[in-house]
């Protein structure tokens, strides 16, 4: 089952119409054994980073998670706050992160951001892509997506970046390394770039299951 | 190569969409759900979908409708139209619409707009501002679908829609609004060069070339438009249209 985390924060029902759309079960829930049972996660999410953090820990959700995302290895997608909440912390807030990808969020930096830019980054932008993945195969030629933010990943290793975009400067858009992915955009309002992305998200592959021994005979 | 948001704005009165002229003489250009439908697949940027009769009728935001918007067009959608109550903004917020636009109220109750910017974040509150340029060329802003002159200057509600935490003003001048015959630049500038916050133009826009002009010289940071989306030639034939992104590429970012 994909689970969409509820942990009150931002409007997570967009993300819910577009799989319903696509075809794809989903279920939205902040019940930790729900989340116990899930094949795949997102993890959404608009709003500030400490607020994040605090809810995902008042609803006793960080453990499961990160039983889920670093033992059991499933599929996760952060969008957004969701993936900004994935890295190690923000310069939004004091609180650490989850940690599972090696990366700071870092404010858009004012000085570098000039010629009537303003913050926050809202609208749509191409995103170029870094390396193969399957979030984006099979993708819509010239993707853009829609933003809307005010900081931004910076990935420690830049072999985990898996799109770029510009805004004053190039920055990480999204990142992926092993089960874990995060996307700074929206791809639940990014018309067919999103559903494109969604469904490869929802159609990956199940973690492979455990082999089951008959007896021969 | 930077983007910049081009919408479509629609209005609703009683269960159609209309086109006005300076706020009046509403045109009948079809079915909201119908031309939304076409809109999404032209793939457009944004939608702003508003209800010019609302706050006078005292009629309440229709969820289902916007329900039903919401679970098939994936992209911003923006609600206005009786928005002066925070429990029509969660409700609207839930049917996946992200964005909701306040503007009689942001003049009559400026406490919802920073309740609401606090709640849910400001990127989902716009501050809507409609204003007529007076006979000496002093801008006044209007409420109540501009039937009600407040006194007040656009510059001076949009900082204070922007210390009220809206992420967005939306400004639109009633004297242009469905002429079709270009943005009042000038105000433009004024409002964008005073607030931080990104500046929607509306009213007026005929062409790309309108578009292009209030983001180089107004310094938008996106345009709305009506009357350009839905009328077709001198006798404005009902014809939704959007450009490709070719022409948005040569003719609006560059």
């Amino acid at each position: 089952m994909l689970v969409i985390v509820d942990y009150d924060l931002g409007n997570l029902g967009s993300i819910a119409n577009m799989l319903r759309k696509l075809g794809h079960a989903a279920e939205l829930t902040s019940d930790p054994a729900r989340i116990g049972d899930a094949t795949r996660l997102i993890l959404p999410g608009v709003g500030a980073f400490d607020q994040g953090m605090r809810n995902l820990r008042n609803r006793g959700l960080i453990e499961v998670l990160n039983y889920k995302v670093l033992t059991e290895q499933v599929p996760v997608l952060g969008i957004c706050l969701g993936a900004q909440l994935m890295t190690r912390g923000s310069e939004e807030g004091e609180s650490p992160g989850l940690g599972w990808i090696d990366a700071r969020t870092m404010r858009f930096s004012l000085r570098e951001v000039s010629g009537g830019l303003k913050i926050p980054h809202m609208g749509w932008s191409d995103v170029s892509q870094q390396k193969p993945h399957p979030l984006f195969e099979g993708m819509y030629e010239e993707p853009r997506f829609y933003f809307v933010h005010s900081f931004h990943f910076d990935c420690e290793d830049p072999r985990d970046v898996l799109t770029t975009t510009h805004y004053g400067y190039e920055f990480a858009s999204s990142f992926a390394r092993d089960n874990i992915w995060g996307v700074q955009f929206h791809p639940e309002k990014s018309h067919k770039f999103g559903l494109k992305l969604l469904d490869n998200f929802a159609r990956i592959s199940e973690p492979a299951a455990i082999p089951v021994t008959t007896s021969a005979i | 190569m930077r983007r910049y948001r081009v919408i479509p704005i629609l209005l609703l009165r009683g269960k159609g969409l209309v086109k006005t002229t300076r706020f009046k003489d509403p045109k009948y250009v079809g079915d909201p759900i119908n031309a939304i439908r076409i809109f999404n697949e032209k793939e457009v940027d944004e939608l702003v979908f508003l209800d010019i009769e609302a706050t006078r009728t005292g009629r309440t935001p229709d969820l289902q409708t916007l329900s039903d918007i919401a679970s098939e067009c994936f992209m911003p959608l923006c609600y206005g139209g009786g928005v002066n109550r925070p429990e029509f903004i969660e409700q609207i917020l839930k049917t996946g619409v992200e964005k909701v636009s306040i503007n009689s109220a942001l003049v009559e109750d400026p406490d919802l707009v920073r309740h609401a910017a606090r709640e849910h974040g400001s990127s989902t509150i716009v501050a809507s501002i409609d204003y007529k340029r007076g006979l000496f060329g002093k801008a006044q802003v209007f409420t109540h679908a501009g039937t009600k002159g407040t006194g007040r200057s656009p510059v001076e509600l949009a900082k204070l829609a922007e210390d009220l935490g809206a992420g967005e003003i939306a400004l639109n001048c009633i004297d242009r609004d469905g002429t079709l015959q270009g943005y009042d630049v000038d105000t433009v500038r004024k409002v964008a060069d005073a607030v931080s916050v990104p500046v929607i133009a509306i009213g007026g826009a005929g062409s790309l070339a309108d578009f292009r002009s209030a983001i180089r010289e107004g310094h938008a940071s996106a345009v709305a438009a009506g009357a350009f989306f839905v009328f077709h030639g001198k006798h404005r034939a009902v014809l939704i249209t959007y450009p490709g992104q070719d022409a948005l590429r040569e003719q609006v970012y560059a």
